[in-house]
C-alpha cells in the first residue's frame, strides 16, 4: 500500500512541479497581497477631511482652527471665509466633515458641525474626536472620578496587530480551499480518472493522496506568510511557535478536506468553483476576520460555530497577541480537528460512492 | 461582425449554461446569500460590549460608577469578579473585552482602573471613544461651548447604508468573474477551442457572443439586488435610477471583458480562477474603499487603489444611493469607469487574435 500511495504522491508532485506559472502563481500572489492588504486594512482613523468655515475671525476661532489641526486626527482641506461652498464639498465628497463658525460665535458659542454620515464607521469616530478635542482641551478638566485606562495585548492599538495574522489565515484558506476543489475534478475533466481508478489505487489512498502535496505546499506557503508577518510587519509574536505551526497544520487540514469535499461533489471545474466561492464567502464574512461575532443577530453567531476559520482567528491572534497557548486553546483545537476529521472522511466516503 | 454568428455563439453559451444547473442556480443563489449576511449579520455599531467587574468598594458611589456604564447600552456586565487575578483570565480567554477594577479606597481617592482588550484595535477605539462619551456627557452640559453635530445622508448611522451599496459592486465583480473567467480556458482545455477557430467566426464575433448570456445573468443579478437593497433593506435611493443602471451595465460589462481577458491568456482553468479571485475578488473587498476608508491606507496603497475600478464604481453607487448627487459630480469616475470597460474589452479581443 505504501508503495502504490508512494507513486501516487510522485505523479502529483511531478504535475505540480512542472506547471511553473502555476507554481508561480501559488506562492508569489498571496505574499504580495499580505504585504499590501497588511498596510491597507486599517481602522486607525486619521487625516479626516475637514472644511472650516470661519464666518468669525477672531482669535478664538483661530485657537478652535489650530486644536483641530494639531490634533492629528483632522486634515483642513479648505479652509473659506463664506459658506456657500460648504454643502458642495460635502456633496462631491470631498470632505467628511463641514465646521461652520458662525459670526456671533463670542457671544453664542455655538459651533455647527456635519458630518458625512455615508461611511458609518467614519462618521461615529469623527464625532468621538471632536468631542475630545473640544471638551477635553477647551474646558478644564474637573471629573468628578479619575479613572486610568489601559489597553491590554495591543497597547498602541494597531491595527495591524490584529489583521496581519488574520490575513495569513485567510489567504492560506483561499490556497488550499481552492487549490483542493480543482484537484479531482480536473482528472475527471481530463479523463485521468478513469486511468487511475484502474490502478490497484484505493479511494482512501487516493485521497491521501491528493492532500498530502497540497498539504505540504499549503504549510509552506503558510510558513513563509508567518516569516513576513513577524519580520516584515513587524507582529508581536508572544506565544509559543511551535504551538502556532501545529495548529496551523490542523488548520490547513480542514481546508483540505472541505477542498476535497467540494472536489468529489462537483462535475465541473465551473461547478467546483461556484461551489467553492458559495462556501467561502460566509466563511469570510462568519469568521471574525472583519466584522466581530459578537454584533451578529444571535441566530448567525450559532452558525459560525461551524466555521474553522473562526476557530484559526480566535488560535493565531491569541498566540500573536495574548501569547497563551494550549492550556486556553485547547477547546478550538480540539474542533478543528474534529472538523478536519469529518470532513475527509465524509470525502474518501463520497469519492468511494461515486467511483462504484 | 456578424450578429448572425454571434449570436450563434451566444446560443451554443447559453445551451452549456443550462446544462450546467448547479452553476447557474449558485450564479443566483450566490447574491442572496450575501446580500443576507451584510444585510443582517454585519453591523458596526457595537452593543452589549461583555464586561466584567471586580468592585472591592461595594457601595452606593462605586455602584453608581458601574450604573453608568451599563445605563448606557453599550456594556453590560457579565460577572463580577472576586480576586484581582481574575481580570486577567477573563480578558486573556476572551470572555469578556473590558475590565473595571474599583479597588477598597474608591470612595475616598476617587481611582478606578479600566482594562480594555486591545487586540482588535478597530473594537477598542471605539471602546474608547464611548466611554470617553459617557463621561464627557456631564461636562458638555456644564461646557460653554455648545456642538451641535448632525450627520448628513445618513442620519441615523445605519451601517446597512453604508454596506448595502457597497455590496451590490462587489457581487457584480465577483460574479462576473466567476462566470466568465472560464469560459476560453475551458474551451482550450477541453480541445474544443480548435473547432471554434477553425470556423469562419473573428475573434470579436466569438468575445461578444460569449459575453452576451452571462451579461444577461448579471442584469437578472443587478436588478435582484437593487429590489432587496430598496425594497427589503430600505436603503433610501436618492438619485437618478436611469444613470444608476447605466453606470452598473458597464461596470458589469468591464467585469465580464475582463474575466474573458484572463481566461484567454491563461488558457487554464485553474490558473484562471487564481488569477480571477487575486486580481479582482480581493481587491474589491479590501482595497475599494467597501469598508476600509482609502484615505487611513499609507500613501503608496492609496496609489494602487486607483487601478481598482470598483473603487471609483462603489464611490458612484454610494452617493447615488446616499447623497442623490447629480451626474455631473460624479462624471470623473464614470469616464474612468468606461475607459476600463472599453479597455480590458480591446484587450481581450487583441489577446484573443494573438493566442489563435
Amino acid at each position: 500500500m505504501i508503495y502504490v500511495l508512494k507513486s501516487f504522491i510522485k505523479k502529483e508532485f511531478t504535475q505540480i512541479k512542472r506547471d511553473k506559472r502555476m507554481l508561480f502563481f501559488i506562492f508569489v500572489p498571496p505574499l504580495i497581497q499580505l504585504l499590501i492588504l497588511g498596510y491597507a486594512l486599517n481602522f486607525d482613523i486619521k487625516n479626516i477631511d475637514v472644511c472650516f468655515c470661519d464666518l468669525e475671525k477672531t482669535s478664538e476661532s483661530r485657537e478652535i482652527l489650530r486644536k483641530l489641526s494639531s490634533s492629528g486626527y483632522f486634515r483642513i482641506k479648505y479652509y473659506l471665509e463664506s459658506c456657500k461652498k460648504m454643502d458642495e464639498l460635502l456633496d462631491k465628497g470631498k470632505v467628511k466633515v463641514g465646521i461652520k463658525i458662525d459670526k456671533n460665535f463670542s457671544k453664542k458659542k455655538e459651533i455647527q458641525i456635519i458630518i458625512d454620515g455615508t461611511d458609518v464607521n467614519t462618521a461615529s469616530i469623527s464625532k468621538g474626536y471632536l468631542k475630545k478635542i473640544f471638551y477635553e482641551k477647551f474646558e478644564r478638566k474637573n471629573p468628578e472620578v479619575n479613572f486610568e485606562l489601559r489597553v491590554w495585548y495591543n497597547p498602541e492599538l494597531k491595527s495591524q496587530n490584529y489583521n496581519v495574522p488574520g490575513i495569513v489565515a485567510f489567504l492560506i484558506m483561499l490556497t488550499c480551499l481552492l487549490l483542493t476543489s480543482m484537484s479531482i475534478v480536473k482528472e475527471r475533466e481530463s479523463g485521468t480518472l478513469e486511468q487511475i481508478l484502474v490502478t490497484p489505487l484505493k479511494p482512501i489512498e487516493f485521497i491521501i493522496g491528493k492532500t498530502i502535496p497540497f498539504a505540504i505546499i499549503g504549510f509552506f506557503e503558510m510558513s513563509l506568510a508567518l516569516i513576513f508577518a513577524i519580520l516584515v510587519f513587524k507582529i508581536p509574536l508572544k506565544g509559543s511557535i511551535l504551538f502556532l505551526f501545529f495548529s496551523a497544520l490542523i488548520y490547513i487540514l480542514s481546508f483540505l478536506g472541505i477542498g476535497l469535499f467540494i472536489s468529489t461533489i462537483s462535475k465541473t471545474m465551473q461547478q467546483a468553483m461556484m461551489l467553492s466561492f458559495f462556501i467561502l464567502l460566509p466563511t469570510i464574512i462568519l469568521s471574525g476576520f472583519l466584522f466581530p461575532i459578537e454584533n451578529m443577530p444571535l441566530l448567525i453567531q450559532y452558525i459560525t460555530y461551524l466555521n474553522p476559520l473562526r476557530y484559526f482567528l480566535i488560535i493565531i491572534r491569541g498566540i500573536f497577541l495574548k501569547g497563551i497557548g494550549l492550556s486556553i486553546l485547547w477547546k478550538e483545537i480540539l474542533i478543528l480537528l474534529f472538523i478536519s476529521t469529518a470532513i475527509s472522511s465524509l470525502s474518501i466516503l463520497n469519492f468511494r460512492k461515486r467511483i462504484k | 461582425m456578424r450578429i448572425k454568428r454571434v449570436f450563434a455563439i451566444s446560443k451554443k453559451e447559453y445551451l452549456q449554461i443550462i446544462r450546467d444547473p448547479i452553476s447557474l442556480s449558485l450564479s443566483f443563489l450566490m447574491p442572496a446569500v450575501l446580500l443576507f449576511l451584510f444585510g443582517y449579520a454585519i453591523s458596526f455599531d457595537i452593543k452589549n460590549i461583555k464586561t466584567c467587574v471586580l468592585d472591592q468598594e461595594r457601595n452606593s458611589k462605586s455602584r453608581n460608577f458601574i450604573s453608568n456604564f451599563e445605563s448606557s447600552g453599550y456594556f453590560k456586565v457579565i460577572s463580577y469578579l472576586e480576586r484581582e487575578d481574575e481580570i486577567d483570565k477573563f480578558l486573556d480567554s476572551g470572555k469578556t473585552a473590558l475590565g473595571i477594577w474599583i479597588p477598597q479606597n474608591f470612595s475616598k481617592n476617587s481611582e478606578a482602573l479600566i482594562v480594555i482588550d486591545g487586540s482588535d484595535a478597530g473594537n477598542a477605539s471605539l471602546i474608547l471613544n464611548y466611554i470617553s462619551d459617557i463621561f464627557l456627557a456631564d461636562k458638555e452640559n456644564s461646557s460653554k461651548i455648545n456642538l451641535k453635530i448632525r450627520f448628513w445622508y445618513n442620519e441615523d448611522l445605519k451601517s446597512r447604508n453604508f454596506i448595502i451599496p457597497g455590496l451590490i459592486a462587489l457581487i457584480i465583480a465577483i460574479i462576473s468573474a466567476l462566470l466568465s473567467s472560464l469560459t476560453i480556458s475551458r474551451e482550450w482545455e477541453r480541445g474544443t477551442m480548435e473547432k471554434l477557430i477553425s470556423t469562419p467566426l473573428k475573434p470579436s464575433e466569438v468575445i461578444i457572443g460569449k459575453i452576451i448570456p452571462y451579461f444577461l445573468i448579471g442584469i437578472i443579478d443587478l436588478v435582484f439586488s437593487v429590489l432587496i437593497a430598496c425594497l427589503l433593506f430600505k436603503v433610501p435611493l436618492k438619485g437618478n435610477l436611469f444613470f444608476l443602471s447605466l453606470v452598473s451595465l458597464i461596470y458589469l460589462f468591464g467585469g465580464l471583458s475582463y474575466g474573458i481577458l484572463i481566461s484567454t491568456a491563461t488558457k487554464s482553468q485553474i490558473l484562471s480562477i487564481q488569477i480571477s479571485i487575486v486580481s479582482t475578488y480581493l481587491p474589491t473587498l479590501l482595497l475599494s474603499g467597501f469598508i476600509f476608508a482609502i484615505e487611513n491606507m499609507p500613501d503608496i496603497i492609496q496609489t494602487i487603489t486607483y487601478l481598482v475600478p470598483a473603487k471609483y464604481f462603489i464611490f458612484i453607487v454610494r452617493n447615488i444611493f446616499l447623497k442623490g448627487s447629480p451626474v455631473n459630480y460624479l462624471l470623473f469616475q464614470f469616464i474612468l469607469l468606461v475607459l476600463f470597460s472599453l479597455l480590458f474589452f480591446a484587450l481581450s479581443i487583441k489577446k484573443f487574435k494573438k493566442e489563435v
